[in-house]
C-alpha cells in the first residue's frame, strides 16, 4: 500500500495532489501490467477504471469491417486514459490495447466515484485534473480532424 | 527664381519642325509610337508623322468614363493619358522566353531565347509615365535577377516627353509628386505653346541622343518668356487635377486597416475584371505559359501579363489563397500604395488616373483611400466608449 | 547556377527563366505518393543553402517549385523530394532514371544553419512533406553540429506509410545528442509508435527553451500551431523559423505571384523568422 501511494504521488497526473487525498485514493488503486498486444479494455465493456501509465504505450483504437483497425491516439508513460466511468452509461467507446509492454496504476472507477461523493475536496481536485486531460484530448482530436497533411484537390 | 533646367539646351520649334523632328527620329532607325485616335479613344500606337497625332482632340475622363471631345484649337497634345502606357513596350503583353526541342532519344536542348527588342521612340510620354518607367526600372533591374528584354528595350528606347497642358478628370500626379512637369529621364521634353495664332513647341534637351535629333531642325533659342510661358502651362495644369490622394503615412494606414469594413464595401462593387491592372503603368505581374506542339518535340515558354485580381493568381494546391474579391482588391490596392514602398522604396502609384477611368463600375482608388483614412481603425479603437 | 554555363549558344536573349536540361540519375520511391529525384547538377561549383528550392520543368507541361532535400556537400547531385499532388508533380512522380527535366535555381533564403550551430538546442519539426526541406539541415548538423548540444528532430505524418525518410531515422539518431521522434495522425495494427498530433511531441520533448532555436516546415496550419506552442513553451520568437509557401511562377521576384504581405516568398523567403510574419499569419486571405 505504501509503495502504491508513492507511485501515485510520483505520477504526473496527480502532481501537487495533497497527501490526505493521495492516501484516500490509494484504496482504489492497484498495480497492473499488460504484455504487448494485450487489450486493456474493449469498446462497449463497462468502464471500470482510470489508468495512469507508468511505462510503455497504450493505443486507443477501433476496428471497422472495411477499414480494419485504426489507431486514433496513443498514451505514453506519464500520461493517463480512461474516464468513461465518470458519467452514465459508464461504458468504453474505444478499444485500448498495449502496443508496448505496459505497467500502470488502475484506479477503480466506482471506488473513486464513491470517494469523490464523500469528499468533495478530493472530487474537485480530481475533476480539475480530468478536465485538463479531456481538454487536451479534445484539442488533439480537433487537430487530427483538420487532417492537415491532406492535399485539397 | 526659376531653378536651372536639367540641360540648358532649350529651343523653340514650329509645327512643321515637329514633323521633321519625328522624321529625324525615324531616319535614325527608330519606330515611332505616339498618341493617335483609334476606335473612340486616344491610344498609343505606331505613327508615321505629326498628322497621326490627335490634333484638336481632348478627352473627358471620370470614374468609369472616357469620351473624346473636340477642342476649339489645333493642339497636338491637348489631352491626358489613354489606356496604353509605356509598359506595353517594356513589358510586352506577350513575350516568348525560349523554345526547346526534344529528340527521339529524350535529349532536350535549347533552340532559341527571347527576341531582341527593336529600336523604338515613344512620342508624347507624360511625366507620370516617365515616373512609371523609373519605377519599372527598379522593379525589373534592381533585384538579383534582371529582365534582359526589359534592359535591352530600355537601352534602345528614345523618350520624347510632353509636359501636360490639360489635366484629365482622374489625374492626381500632383499628389504623387510625379508631374505634371517632366524633370528627368527624357531625351527630349516638349511643351506645346498656343497663344492666339501662335503655335509653337518649347523643346528641352535631356540627353546627347535628344540633342542629335534636333540638330538641324530649324529652331530658335528659347527666350526667358518662352520658358516662362512653358512653366505657366504646367502650373495651370497642376491646378486642374481631377483627384487628390493624401499620401502622408499611407503605408502605415493601410497596413493597420487590413480588416477595415471598407474592403467589403468595395468588394460589393468590384467585378474583378482586371482592367485596372492592365491599364496601370506599373502593374508588373506576369504569368508563364508552357506549351508543347502536337508532335511532342518542341516546347515553348511564353510570358504574359497577369493580374492579382484573378482567382488563379494565388492558387495553391487545391484552392486560392485569395478566394474572395475583397481579398484580391485589398491585395492590389495595398500593394500599389503601401507594400510597394517596402519593396521598392517608393509608391507604386503615379497618379495617372487610368484605373479610375477604366474601371467599369468607377471604383476610385483615391476615394477608397480617403474612406479608410476617415475611419482609420487605429483612431476609432482608441476612442472606444463604454456602453 | 551560374549564367556562364547556361546553354547560350542558342540565339536570342537568355535570362533567369531559362532552365538547364539535365538527366535524372536516380528515382527513389519514398511513399505511395512521394518520390525523390536525383538530378545531375549542371553546375557542381554552385552550392545551395538548406531551405532553398529549384524550379523543376517538365517538358511542355510547366514548372513547379521544389525544395532541395539532399546533402549540400554532394555537389554533383541535386536532390528533390516531390509529392504528387498536381498536373506537374504527378508525371514527375512517374519519371525514370535517364529522363531529362529542366532545372533552374537555387532560389530563396534558406534555414539559419550558422545560428543553429550557436544554439544550445536545435529543434527541427517537419510535418508531412515538410520534412524534406529540413533534411539538408539534418545532414549539415550531423556533419558539423557546432556548439549545439542537442538536435531534436520531430516528424509528423498522416499515417505510418506517409512518414518520410523513416529508414534514415536510425542514422540520424546515432550520434550522441541527436534524437528523432515521430507521430502519426492515425495508426494501423502494426504501428507501435505514437498516434496523435505533432504538438504532442513538443509537449514531451524535454529541453530548455532559453537556449533553443526551432525550424518548422509543413502545412501552414501545422506551422502556426507548432510556433504557437513553442512560443508558449518560452522560445524566443526571433529564434523560430518557418518555411512559407505561395504560388510560384518565376521564382526571381519578378512575376508577383508569391507575394505575402510586402514580402516575395521566392526571394525574401521561403524561410522567415517568426517576428517578420507574425502580423500576417493571422490575417485571412492575405
Amino acid at each position: 500500500m505504501e509503495t502504491l501511494e508513492r507511485l501515485l504521488r510520483e505520477h504526473p497526473f496527480l502532481e501537487s495532489m495533497e497527501e490526505r487525498h493521495l492516501e484516500f485514493m490509494t484504496g482504489c488503486a492497484r498495480n497492473v501490467r499488460f504484455a504487448s498486444g494485450d487489450f486493456v479494455f474493449k469498446a462497449g465493456e463497462p468502464a471500470a477504471a482510470a489508468y495512469l501509465v507508468r511505462e510503455g504505450r497504450v493505443a486507443l483504437e477501433t476496428h471497422l469491417p472495411d477499414r480494419g483497425t485504426t489507431l486514433v491516439a496513443t498514451i505514453e508513460q506519464g500520461e493517463m486514459f480512461g474516464w468513461a466511468w465518470l458519467y452514465p452509461p459508464y461504458r468504453w467507446r474505444f478499444d485500448a490495447r498495449a502496443v508496448l509492454p505496459v505497467r500502470a496504476i488502475a484506479l477503480d472507477g466506482p471506488c473513486l466515484r464513491a470517494k469523490c461523493e464523500a469528499d468533495h475536496d478530493l472530487g474537485y481536485e480530481l475533476l480539475k485534473r480530468f478536465l485538463r486531460e479531456i481538454d487536451r484530448h479534445l484539442e488533439r482530436s480537433q487537430l487530427q480532424l483538420l487532417d492537415m497533411y491532406r492535399v485539397n484537390l | 527664381m526659376e531653378p536651372p533646367s536639367h540641360n540648358p539646351h532649350q529651343v523653340v520649334i514650329g509645327c512643321d519642325a515637329l514633323d521633321s523632328l519625328l522624321d529625324n527620329i525615324r531616319n535614325d532607325g527608330f519606330r515611332t509610337f505616339g498618341p493617335t485616335v483609334r476606335e473612340g479613344a486616344i491610344v498609343f500606337a505606331e505613327i508615321s508623322g505629326a498628322r497621326d497625332l490627335p490634333s484638336g482632340w481632348t478627352e473627358i475622363q471620370d470614374a468609369g468614363t472616357y469620351r473624346l471631345k473636340r477642342r476649339d484649337d489645333g493642339a497636338f497634345f491637348g489631352f491626358a493619358v489613354g489606356p496604353h502606357s509605356p509598359k506595353k513596350h517594356l513589358l510586352p503583353p506577350t513575350l516568348r522566353l525560349w523554345r526547346a526541342a526534344r529528340d527521339p532519344s529524350g535529349t532536350i536542348g535549347l533552340v532559341e531565347g527571347m527576341p531582341a527588342p527593336e529600336k523604338i521612340a515613344l512620342i508624347g510620354v507624360r511625366s507620370c509615365d516617365l515616373h512609371a518607367i523609373a519605377i519599372m526600372d527598379r522593379v525589373t533591374m534592381s533585384g538579383t535577377h534582371t529582365d534582359p528584354y526589359y534592359a535591352a528595350q530600355r537601352e534602345s528606347m528614345l523618350l520624347v516627353a510632353i509636359n501636360c497642358s490639360d489635366a484629365g478628370g482622374t489625374c492626381f500626379c500632383v499628389s504623387m509628386g510625379t508631374g505634371p512637369r517632366a524633370t528627368s529621364m527624357y531625351d527630349l521634353a516638349i511643351t506645346e505653346l498656343i497663344d492666339g495664332d501662335s503655335h509653337e513647341f518649347l523643346v528641352e534637351v535631356g540627353s546627347p541622343r535628344g540633342a542629335a535629333v534636333i540638330e538641324n531642325l530649324g529652331s530658335r533659342s528659347a527666350t526667358e518668356s518662352d520658358v516662362a510661358a512653358a512653366r505657366a502651362v504646367t502650373d495651370r495644369t497642376a491646378n486642374q487635377m481631377g483627384r487628390r490622394l493624401e499620401t502622408d503615412g499611407i503605408k502605415e494606414l493601410l497596413y493597420a486597416n487590413l480588416e477595415h469594413p471598407r474592403w467589403d464595401d468595395v468588394a460589393s462593387r468590384c467585378l474583378s475584371c482586371t482592367n485596372c491592372t492592365m491599364v496601370c503603368p506599373t502593374c508588373f505581374c506576369t504569368n508563364v505559359e508552357d506549351t508543347i506542339d502536337l508532335s511532342g518535340s518542341t516546347a515553348e515558354r511564353v510570358r504574359r501579363w497577369d493580374s492579382c485580381h484573378t482567382t488563379e493568381f494565388s492558387h495553391l494546391h487545391g484552392g486560392s489563397v485569395r478566394a474572395s474579391i475583397k481579398s484580391r482588391y485589398r491585395q492590389w490596392m495595398t500593394h500599389k500604395l503601401a507594400s510597394w514602398i517596402d519593396q521598392f522604396g517608393s509608391s507604386g502609384c503615379v497618379g495617372c488616373g487610368r484605373c479610375i477611368t477604366w474601371c467599369p463600375v468607377g471604383i476610385d482608388i483615391t476615394e477608397e483611400a480617403a474612406a479608410i483614412r476617415a475611419s482609420d481603425s487605429r483612431r476609432t479603437q482608441r476612442s472606444g466608449t463604454e456602453d | 547556377m551560374t549564367e556562364a554555363i547556361r546553354n547560350v549558344s542558342a540565339p536570342g536573349l537568355h535570362g533567369p527563366m531559362t532552365p538547364h536540361f539535365v538527366p535524372i540519375t536516380r528515382a527513389a520511391r519514398e511513399t505511395h505518393d512521394v518520390v525523390t529525384l536525383h538530378l545531375e547538377n549542371p553546375d557542381p561549383a554552385s552550392i545551395f543553402t538548406p531551405g532553398q528550392f529549384n524550379m523543376l520543368y517538365l517538358f511542355g507541361a510547366g514548372e513547379v517549385a521544389i525544395s532541395l532535400s539532399g546533402d549540400p556537400e554532394k555537389r554533383d547531385t541535386l536532390t528533390h523530394t516531390i509529392r504528387a499532388i498536381g498536373s506537374i508533380t504527378h508525371p514527375l512522380d512517374a519519371m525514370k532514371r535517364g529522363a531529362m527535366i529542366g532545372v533552374r535555381g537555387p532560389y530563396g533564403r534558406g534555414w539559419p544553419i550558422d545560428e543553429a550551430r550557436r544554439a544550445e538546442t536545435v529543434l527541427l519539426i517537419g510535418g508531412g512533406i515538410g520534412l524534406a526541406p529540413l533534411r539538408p539541415v539534418i545532414y549539415s548538423l550531423v556533419r558539423n553540429r557546432g556548439a549545439a548540444r542537442r538536435v531534436i528532430v520531430l516528424c509528423g505524418a498522416r499515417t505510418p506509410d506517409d512518414l518520410l525518410f523513416a529508414r534514415e531515422f536510425a542514422n540520424w539518431s546515432g550520434p550522441d545528442g541527436f534524437e528523432v521522434h515521430s507521430i502519426v495522425d492515425r495508426g494501423e495494427l502494426s504501428w507501435k509508435g505514437r498516434v496523435g498530433v505533432i504538438t504532442d511531441l513538443i509537449a514531451s520533448a524535454r529541453f530548455d527553451p532559453s537556449g533553443a532555436l526551432a525550424m518548422i516546415c509543413g502545412p501552414e496550419v501545422m506551422m502556426r500551431i507548432v510556433a504557437g506552442d513553442l512560443a508558449s513553451r518560452g522560445l524566443d520568437g526571433a529564434r523560430i523559423y518557418m518555411s512559407m509557401e505561395r504560388n510560384m511562377r518565376c521564382a526571381v521576384g519578378a512575376c508577383g505571384h508569391c507575394q505575402y504581405g510586402p514580402t516575395f516568398v521566392c526571394r525574401d523567403g521561403p524561410v522567415f523568422p517568426m517576428p517578420q510574419i507574425a502580423p500576417m499569419l493571422g490575417i485571412r486571405e492575405l
